[in-house]
């Protein structure tokens, strides 16, 4: 589906289930992307749209079971992370894979130091000295911007703000020099003013390191702001892929084009009433067998509640999931 | 929606709400948090108000202190020509139709042991005398207003969606047919293709049914599309008020400008050139703010007299007015 260029990592045909008491929750149907060395790749999506469930997948973070990975190929650095061993995995976490999660109050420890919870990993994964953990764990503090770093090391997470966590999580991810960052909403629990430093921190450290990201994330004005490609995500499926100004600029999918469309404008004239998309989001019980997005799209006809739609190229880095041709306003011929 | 002859339906002069801290065994007061310092401001019949700022920095104590939840420290509001802010008992209890809230957590803020009917009937319940059949009649009426078909009046709270749940909330708070309605981040808990359904439908009440509002919220863009003037606010106190035209377009309170430069922009096009401000540092505590301007410790411009004396609240052009030394 991409060119051919170096990857990092490559997620094809993806497909997990969670085996629960009420049926199976088909929470991601065929994904399929890869990341290059460097890159920023943006997941966009609503709640329950599996954004995060396909990144907890990548690397068996989810309790196995009810979960269950039942279809697909996940290739890191060239090896199939499918048929690791548990010991393997462990390694690629927190080690070549570092995570930054949603909420910095939930995944920081708070009964143990900041300074323990950093030099963690670089011990573990390093095998660094006592030592030598606590000096590196002090440059990573200094590295993410937070004032007087070696004698905030014994600092407990309580004694943080907000943003300052996340600086916190930042640091813990990028303690052993990852070669892929994956980001779960890493902004979506603080303010603006703070979002804007973290974001312009990411900025800056990816430029000083070079590390791949995976940055997830439900507000589109983020990933206009930092991402070099989008894919965005619906019922578990991705539905719509392309370069990001490509995406902003000609978007083909009548999913991403209304949720572009019920943004206000900040700039520019007040708008009279936002377009809006009736209905729910499906429920996930089923595996799809037609466009999930067909009962609250204004563009479906008969072939979408009948089929569900591979993804298309529109033009080289531009993929769509869509019976519906937005150039033409009628059917695609695929 | 505005027009010169409207009369202000609020009016809070000066409101203060500081919660006491107490220390040591004898439970002494040591210090307050001043979570609302003197604030200032009128909202006119039929017009929406929107208050922004980061979180902490009072506006929900704010819209909380103008319905009467709390006691208030000081000051006045006027609801309607009456002053609200020392009634007591069943005075303030006659008051409260007049006046409703929307919250932000639609799970949290119904029970979720009701029915939806019983939960959009409760405040006909305790504040209307009405027949069970007549009282039946008003929730089958205000579930068509809010969208909520019928059938569902006897369903509960968890089997509906998020978006549902908050019109659940919408139907609770017109039950009484207020004239002002607090919205306390009414969308923010809600997914973005869901967030334009919620606020269209608080945009056709208000037309429909002359509603005032004060939005509260922390979405400068959804602010800015909704109220037709804003106020920003910052650890407890107005920085700047003014219609949402020249807010948004001239800022000139330096943490306006700031917290206006921070929204992310749905378009790459312009994410780069943008002129962004990045606050350094973190909103200071308001149990110990600092002296002079509450911004001096963040704010980029900040000169010697930002740390000493505090800036008046004054006028700096038509309907706009700004708390700063250094706007001319």
């Amino acid at each position: 589906m991409l060119d051919a260029r170096a990857t990092i990592l490559d997620v094809a045909n993806l497909k997990t289930v969670f085996n629960t008491r009420d049926g199976m929750v088909h929470a991601v149907n065929h994904v399929s992307f890869s990341l290059a060395p460097g890159e920023l790749l943006g997941i966009v999506g609503e709640s329950g749209s599996g954004k995060s469930v396909t990144m907890m997948s990548l690397l068996k973070l989810l309790p196995m079971p009810p979960a269950e990975i039942t279809d697909g190929d996940i290739t890191f650095d060239g090896r199939d992370v499918r048929a690791m061993s548990d010991d393997e995995l462990r390694r690629v976490r927190g080690g070549e894979i570092g995570f930054i999660f949603q909420d910095p109050m939930t995944s920081l420890n708070p009964v143990f130091t900041v300074g323990f919870q950093i030099m963690e990993p670089l011990r573990i994964h390093l095998g660094l000295n006592k030592k030598a953990a606590r000096i590196r764990a002090a440059e990573l503090l200094e590295l993410v911007g937070i004032p007087d770093a070696t004698a905030r090391l014994k600092d407990f997470p309580h004694q943080f703000s907000g943003g300052m966590r996340q600086r916190v999580m930042i640091a813990i991810a990028l303690a052993c020099d990852p070669k892929v960052l994956i980001a779960d909403e890493p902004t979506t629990a603080l303010d603006v003013t703070i979002q804007a430093q973290i974001i312009e921190l990411i900025k800056e450290l990816r430029q000083k390191l070079g590390m791949a990201i995976i940055w997830i994330t439900h507000d589109l004005g983020v990933i206009a702001e930092i991402a070099d490609r989008v894919a965005v995500m619906y019922a578990g499926q991705i539905v719509e892929h392309a370069e990001v100004s490509e995406l902003f600029k000609n978007p083909q999918h009548p999913y991403t084009r209304a949720l572009l469309e019920t943004l206000p404008d900040m700039s520019g004239t007040r708008s009279k009433r936002l377009r809006s998309i009736d209905g729910q989001p499906p429920a996930l019980g089923k595996a799809p067998s037609h466009c999930e997005f067909a009962p609250r799209c204004t563009h479906a006809f008969d072939r979408c509640l009948k089929e569900n739609p591979k993804r298309r190229d529109v033009s080289d880095n531009h993929d769509v999931a869509c019976w519906w041709d937005a150039k033409t306003g009628g059917a695609a011929d695929a | 929606m505005l027009d010169g002859t409207s009369k202000p339906l609020l009016k809070v002069n000066n409101l203060k709400m500081h919660f006491p801290i107490y220390r040591g065994i004898l439970k002494k007061q040591v210090g307050a948090v001043k979570a609302v310092d003197g604030i200032s401001f009128d909202i006119m019949q039929g017009e929406t108000l929107g208050l922004v700022g980061e979180s902490g920095c009072g506006k929900s104590t704010a819209g909380r202190c103008v319905l009467r939840l709390y006691e208030v420290t000081d000051g006045n509001i006027e609801l309607d020509g009456e002053d609200i802010a020392d009634l007591t008992g069943p005075q303030l209890r006659a008051k409260r139709p007049e006046m409703q809230m929307i919250f932000q957590d639609p799970q949290a803020s119904l029970n979720p042991r009701m029915t939806v009917g019983s939960i959009i009937s409760e405040p006909l319940y305790e504040h209307r005398k009405m027949t069970k059949p007549e009282r039946r009649a008003r929730v089958d009426e205000l579930m068509d207003a809010v969208g909520l078909a019928r059938r569902f009046a006897d369903r509960y709270p968890h089997e509906f969606s998020g978006g549902q749940r908050q019109r659940i909330g919408i139907a609770r708070a017109l039950a009484l047919n207020p004239k002002f309605i607090v919205c306390d981040e009414p969308i923010a808990a809600l997914d973005v293709s869901i967030q334009a359904q919620v606020v269209n439908l608080l945009e056709d009440l208000q037309e429909k049914l002359g509603l005032t509002y004060l939005f509260i919220s922390h979405d400068l863009s959804m602010v800015r599309h909704l109220a037709d003037r804003v106020a920003v606010m910052y650890l407890g106190k107005l920085v700047e008020l003014g219609d949402s035209e020249t807010l948004y377009t001239a800022p000139q309170h330096p943490y306006t400008q700031a917290l206006l430069s921070a929204v992310p922009h749905p378009d790459p096009a312009k994410a780069g050139n943008i002129d962004r401000v990045i606050l350094q540092g973190d909103v200071p505590s308001p149990a110990n703010p600092p002296k002079g301007c509450n911004f001096c410790t963040r704010c980029p411009v900040a000169t010697e007299i930002c740390h000493k004396d505090e800036p008046e609240w004054r006028q700096i052009g038509e309907g706009h007015f700004a708390a700063c030394h250094l706007i001319k």
